[in-house]
């Protein structure tokens, strides 16, 4: 029996931690540590005296999820405001989820061991459509009805996040909402409209009508869709009035009004990345035309120095990490970085602090800047990009490299004790032919050739790594047909002979590829519908968990599932994979609103086909992607404004 | 390489340190290398003037005598740190204690004055609670271990399996009731006195042993905490305290 209370609060479930129950389940699992918690910086605070209770998921294991920079922002920004606690969660592995299930624990947080169920809101962050199926086996642990329509006033209300919920459709049936963009802002929206409704006593349906309306969040349920005898989307309609037509992503401006994180947790597990990450911008427009990520963050915002070198002194000392990481999709194009290099080298380099610069760009400048970041550190490897194998692809995808950038680019670093460098490109490219990735194989040794001569040593490396592509929503290749599995491998076996044939260059030339199968379930997640829902729910019942990890991975499993799940329907695999779009065609996501311009992404996969480029708009002039216009923004860039005395 | 080696000034250590660190509660599941990493972030946080090694890649100068297994807690783990400035013993407990994650704990320092520090870590005083089980039959367990001169156990490593002598590093083993757990069910505190030898005898081990010549068998995993690690007092059979002497002087 729990005694009234003279606090208008509703009274919300308070199990506990379900940690005594956890703790005997661990010394049977591998790497038991992931699920304790106890960071360093983690917060803990007084659950009965909260407003509003978040529970964010980065649906993988704790070692790829704890380093998330996205989670950990929010994680900070949401934990700032006095009346709301967040807590995080991970993907429990499967040997631990099989005795969660057994002995009847539930999906827990990594603080305070809180079962996910009693939080008021489950934000879930997707970098990447192999995570979906995770988040329903969290859902199922936590005892949240899987189906957003079978869920009640006493569960948490599911929002998906990311950029791999830029096209959230097929997870309309197990999100009740999806949030577009950039988190900042719009998790204090939610936040602020959760804490009202609360205090009202609002129902769950009225909640999310609430979020609706907004704008700029969407509610699956208040549309309706609508497809032609012949399989394709006749219209996407909302079924309530005063819910838009169009929802908008955010976008967040002035980014050194938001320096976080702060503080971020620092795991006692290992991790994918051990470093204090500073986002030293946001967006690219480099108009790749591959490239969700740059397409769906413009403009480019760019952090002040004082901004950067603010957040990485801090953090250092919050954290004790011995390396920062600068973040961004192309960090070399800071049009400060430079100078932010070198000042962060300089204040650093004898504090035994490393820095590194995720950057790709092919060009002699990105070398220096390496240099400038390893003064007295071991020059291992350097990493460039030209993503395609030949200069006709190269335009194609808008990466206007040629190949005596790429020859000029690691001569620079093999003359400066560079001794690997690492090759990334990409297969299945839209018109693609076999000759165009032989090519690679001829670059490689142009490379190691020059290397040779440059460093005066035959020992050095070159590795060529090789995704597959796969097209992706709000990008001028969302027309595209993705290249079959067979075709993607049959090339790259193709380009394997070639590097191997050379017998003076065989040995110095590494191949890293993986097979085009889950590149195929990437392309289905990525660019279905409404009716993948049941693709991912059958497939997760058939056991898919952990799709990003290739040993637990099955090709099969995911067509069988589509197979029995889309029966009837007239569409299968390969019609959401490898069938080319028509432009009249509407598309799942036309109306979830990116800021591009269908028009305009139109024109650049037409410009594609011509072998045609755009140019970056941050040093040309605006190129009318729309995204400006549309959401009210504008490009944000240096140079850094010092207070006049 | 095409560089030559960095010519920083590397700073010699001024004094050498020895610390006790204690591993409580849901920490004890981090392993050896998680706790050398949540270290070495904590000298940073808290500032220590620790001496580095030389070359592309310098590393704090930290030594670490044998750790304790993963999942298993413990009140008595040791390092030595060697640091370019003196500092208070005290003082650097106090402030390193303070930026260890929760879980892990400082509990004692002192300056390193004496040498072989390792050496004197003999024996170990273990403390393993056993959940859901039979007093008596455990104590027969215990029983029938003793009265044997050797039991050999199998222990799976990396590379496959080895077999393990167990009974001769055990100078002592008890096994009195304690209080119920909060879910009612009954618990045996095993104590046993293990000399510390290589390759070393651990708890899983002991209990294996026991599984062996007593048919020992446990349904909950055990709770298992080193309460002491030190020279061994022959005649008594006790674990002393490894920072005597240097305390002495
Ligand atoms: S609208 Fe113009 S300035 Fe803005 S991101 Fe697009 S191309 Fe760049």
């Amino acid at each position: 029996m729990s005694a009234p209370t003279t606090d208008s609060r509703p009274m919300t479930p308070n199990t506990g931690s379900v940690f005594s129950r956890l703790e005997e389940l661990l010394p049977l699992v591998s790497k038991p540590v992931q699920y304790v918690g106890g960071e360093v910086n983690a917060v803990v605070k007084d659950w009965d005296a909260m407003n509003v209770r978040w529970a964010l998921m980065y649906p993988d294991a704790y070692e790829v999820g704890a380093p998330n920079q996205g989670v950990a922002i929010l994680y900070e920004v949401l934990n700032e405001q006095a009346d709301v606690l967040c807590e995080r969660t991970y993907a429990v592995w499967p040997d631990l989820e099989a005795l969660m299930r057994e002995h009847g624990v539930p999906q827990f947080s990594i603080e305070n061991h809180r079962p996910i169920g009693e939080f008021d809101l489950m934000g879930v962050s997707f970098s990447t459509e192999l995570g979906y199926t995770n988040m329903l086996t969290a859902l199922d642990l936590a005892g949240i009805p899987l189906h957003a329509v079978d869920r009640t006033d006493a569960h948490p209300i599911v929002i998906a996040g990311g950029h791999a919920a830029f096209n959230p459709e097929p997870l309309s049936m197990f999100v009740d909402a999806a949030v577009l963009g950039d988190g900042e802002e719009a998790v204090l929206n939610i936040t602020a409209i959760v804490r009202q409704a609360k205090a009202e006593g609002a129902s769950r349906d009225e909640i999310l009508l609430r979020l609706a309306r907004t704008g700029s969040i969407y509610v699956p349920k208040f549309y309706d869709v609508d497809y032609l005898d012949d399989g394709r989307i006749r219209r996407v309609a909302p079924n309530r009035e005063d819910v838009p037509w169009r929802v908008a992503k955010h976008t967040l401006m002035d980014l050194d009004n938001w320096p976080y994180p702060k503080a971020p947790p620092v795991p006692v597990a290992e991790t994918v990345h051990e470093r204090m990450s500073v986002e030293i911008f946001r967006g690219c427009t480099r108009g790749c035309r591959f490239c969700q990520a740059g397409m769906i963050t413009r403009p480019v915002r760019e952090r002040s120095i004082d901004g950067i070198r603010a957040i990485v002194k801090g953090g250092l000392e919050a954290t004790g990490y011995e390396e920062v990481g600068l973040l961004s999709l192309s960090s070399a194009d800071h049009s400060e970085i430079a100078e932010i290099a070198k000042s962060l080298a300089d204040e650093y380099s004898e504090s035994q602090t490393s820095l590194s610069l995720p950057s790709t760009r092919v060009d002699a400048f990105n070398v220096d800047l390496a240099n400038e970041l390893t003064r007295n550190g071991r020059r291992s490897g350097l990493t460039f990009a030209p993503e395609g194998g030949s200069e006709r692809m190269r335009k194609v995808i808008n990466k206007m490299v040629t190949e005596e950038d790429l020859i000029r680019t690691v001569t620079t670093a093999y003359a400066n004790g560079w001794r690997q460098v690492k090759l990334y490109f990409m297969c299945g490219l839209p018109t693609e032919e076999d000759e165009d990735v032989l090519q690679i194989a001829r670059m490689a040794k142009e490379v190691i050739k020059a290397g040779r001569i440059a460093s005066g040593k035959r020992d050095i490396r070159c590795t060529v790594s090789i995704g597959g592509f796969v097209p992706k929503p709000h990008t001028p290749f969302q027309w595209a047909g993705q290249a079959p599995h067979e075709v993607t491998d049959a090339r790259l076996h193709l380009l394997k002979e070639a590097i191997r044939s050379d017998r003076d260059y065989a040995k110095a030339i590494g191949f890293r590829y993986h097979d085009g199968k889950p590149g195929i379930v990437e392309g289905l997640l990525s660019r279905g519908d409404r009716r993948i829902g049941a693709v991912i729910e059958q497939a997760w019942r058939d056991g898919a968990r952990f799709d990003g990890w290739s040993e637990h991975f099955r090709y099969d499993r995911w067509m069988k599932a589509a197979e029995a799940a889309l029966a009837g329907t007239g569409v299968d695999v390969d019609w959401y994979t490898t069938r080319e779009r028509t432009q009249a065609e509407v598309l799942p996501w036309d109306h979830l609103d990116s800021g591009l311009d269908k028009e305009w992404l139109w024109e650049d996969w037409q410009a594609a086909l011509d072998a045609d480029s755009v140019e970056d708009c941050r040093w040309s002039p605006c190129s009318d992607c729309g995204v400006c216009d549309q959401m009210g923004t504008f490009i944000q860039m240096g140079p850094t404004r010092t207070e006049e005395a | 390489m095409s560089r030559p080696q960095p010519d920083r000034e590397v700073a010699v250590a001024v004094q050498k340190l020895r610390l006790c660190y204690a591993k409580r509660g849901r920490l004890r599941f981090a392993s050896h290398r998680d706790f050398q990493r949540a270290l070495e972030r904590a000298l940073r946080r808290a500032n220590v003037p620790m001496a580095f090694s030389a070359g592309f890649n310098p590393h704090p100068k930290i030594s670490y005598a044998n750790a304790a297994p993963t999942g298993t807690a413990s009140e008595a783990e040791y390092f030595e740190i060697g640091v370019v400035e003196k500092v208070d013993p005290d003082q650097l407990r106090e402030v390193l204690d303070h930026a260890m994650p929760d879980g892990f704990h400082i509990v004692d320092v002192v300056e390193a004055s004496t040498p072989d520090f390792v050496a004197r870590l003999e024996a170990s005083l273990w403390r393993i609670r056993l959940v859901d089980v039979d007093g008596e039959a455990v104590r027969a367990a215990v029983a029938a271990f003793l009265a044997e001169e050797r039991v050999e156990v199998d222990r799976a490593t990396k590379d496959g399996h080895r077999t393990l002598e167990t009974r001769h590093v055990v100078v002592s083993l008890d096994a009195p009731d304690g209080a119920p757990d909060d879910r009612g069910r009954p618990c045996v505190i095993l104590t046993a006195v293990v000399r510390n030898e290589t390759p070393s005898v651990r708890p899983d081990d002991l209990l294996n042993a026991l599984r062996l010549v007593g048919g020992l068998a446990l349904v909950v995993p055990p709770e298992v905490t080193r309460l002491a690690q030190g020279p061994l007092d022959p005649q008594a059979g006790t674990v002393g305290d490894p920072f005597a002497p240097d305390r002495a002087r």
